[in-house]
């Protein structure tokens, strides 16, 4: 028997029907595990980063908090990339789509209502001159 | 593709959605797909990529209630009406430990999924088992960390800022422990059914989901933790 009657029988495409041919990934399960270890090397090191900066305080101080927001977009990105495997071939133009529809729509929420909210009395009299009105 | 066709009629039908104007093909009684009729180059996209997208959309729609969440802790973050801040109430070691235990169960999720794709049930087993664990770890940290918040009188109804304390934080722990009764679920399903295509879409929606929980902790430790720390 050659190679490739012995495999037919392990494949979907024969014992299901509604399985497409090609629904399979192709890649061996050394490429799943390289690319988990890189993300868990690199989140690693982002996290033990961000922890280390929080305590130790490597930088300026007003500085700090841009660094650890940086550092954890950094980290997202990499859970992004080779945890989802979200990449930027062909298949994946519509998840990425999605994404950017999705950051787009979480910037808005989160630094909308943060500006607004801390602009809440931006027009309004200051208060002692509220009272000095009154009186 | 297989050996059911189906009845001419239903075919006939089937032809007659898909092409109204019997343009995609020259000849007839081919059972095979339509090549070049409105599905693009390649036709259209298999179902596990579909199945992906939708629930790739359904987390996104998660994220975005998650960023209401934090939008609510960074408004209320300095209503504190006299109770504990941040600062008094942040324990950094344990937030270290649920890291390291939800980092380490991101990874070794990935690995379940690369064993599921070998087809291999004993690795696919062992990995969600130690994914779970790791997850049920953090769990009761953070529900330790709770309780014993709770102790003190810092419960939710303290200030406006404990409430969205709790409430951003409890929302992920609720998530990963939903989380954890999946993969109970799916630990089974493995074990009873194999790796059938719809148990390994179920595989790759339950890894999107452990992952993307993964992604919304570390806006949590950042912005709630190690932010608070240094405040």
């Amino acid at each position: 028997m050659s190679d490739i009657e012995l495999r037919q029988p392990v494949s979907a495409e024969d014992h299901w029907p509604d399985h497409a041919p090609g629904d399979e990934p192709n890649d061996s399960p050394g490429h799943w595990i390289r690319s988990y270890l890189m993300g868990l090397g690199l989140a690693t090191l982002l996290t033990v980063a961000s922890f280390w900066a929080a305590s130790a305080h490597p930088v300026w101080g007003p500085a700090l908090p841009v660094a650890l927001i940086v550092l954890a977009i950094a980290q997202m990105g990499i859970h992004l990339v080779f945890f989802l495997h979200v990449t930027t071939g062909p298949d994946n133009t519509n998840n990425v789509l999605a994404l950017a529809f999705g950051v787009m729509v979480v910037a808005l929420v989160v630094l909308g209502s943060i500006w607004i909210m801390n602009h809440l009395s931006h027009n309004m009299m200051p208060t002692d001159q509220l009272i000095q009105m009154q009186m | 593709m297989t050996d059911v066709q189906f009845p001419a009629s239903l075919e006939a039908i089937r032809r007659r959605r898909e092409d109204p104007n019997r343009v995609g093909h020259g000849g007839h009684g081919s059972g095979g797909p339509i090549l070049g009729a409105g599905h693009g180059k390649t036709g259209p996209a298999t179902k596990r990529i579909i199945v992906g997208y939708g629930f790739w959309i359904f987390l996104l729609s998660d994220i975005v209630m998650f960023s209401c969440f934090f939008a609510t802790y960074a408004v209320l973050q300095g209503a504190t009406a006299g109770g504990p801040g941040i600062r008094q109430i942040v324990d950094l070691p344990r937030v270290e430990w649920e890291t390291a235990c939800l980092l380490a169960s991101s990874f070794t999720c990935g690995l379940s999924f690369a064993a599921s794709n070998a087809k291999n049930i004993l690795w696919t087993q062992v990995f969600l088992v130690i994914t779970g664990l790791l997850g049920l770890a953090f769990v009761l940290l953070e529900l330790q960390e709770f309780v014993a918040l709770a102790h003190q009188g810092f419960t939710p109804q303290r200030s406006g800022f404990l409430t969205a304390f709790f409430s951003l934080v409890g929302t992920h722990g609720i998530h990963v422990a939903g989380g954890l009764l999946w993969l109970g679920t799916m630990l089974a399903q493995v074990q009873v059914k194999g790796f059938r295509p719809e148990i390994m879409h179920r595989l790759i929606c339950f890894n999107l989901f452990w992952h993307a929980l993964d992604i919304v902790w570390v806006g949590i430790f950042t912005i709630v933790y190690l932010l608070g720390s240094i405040t």
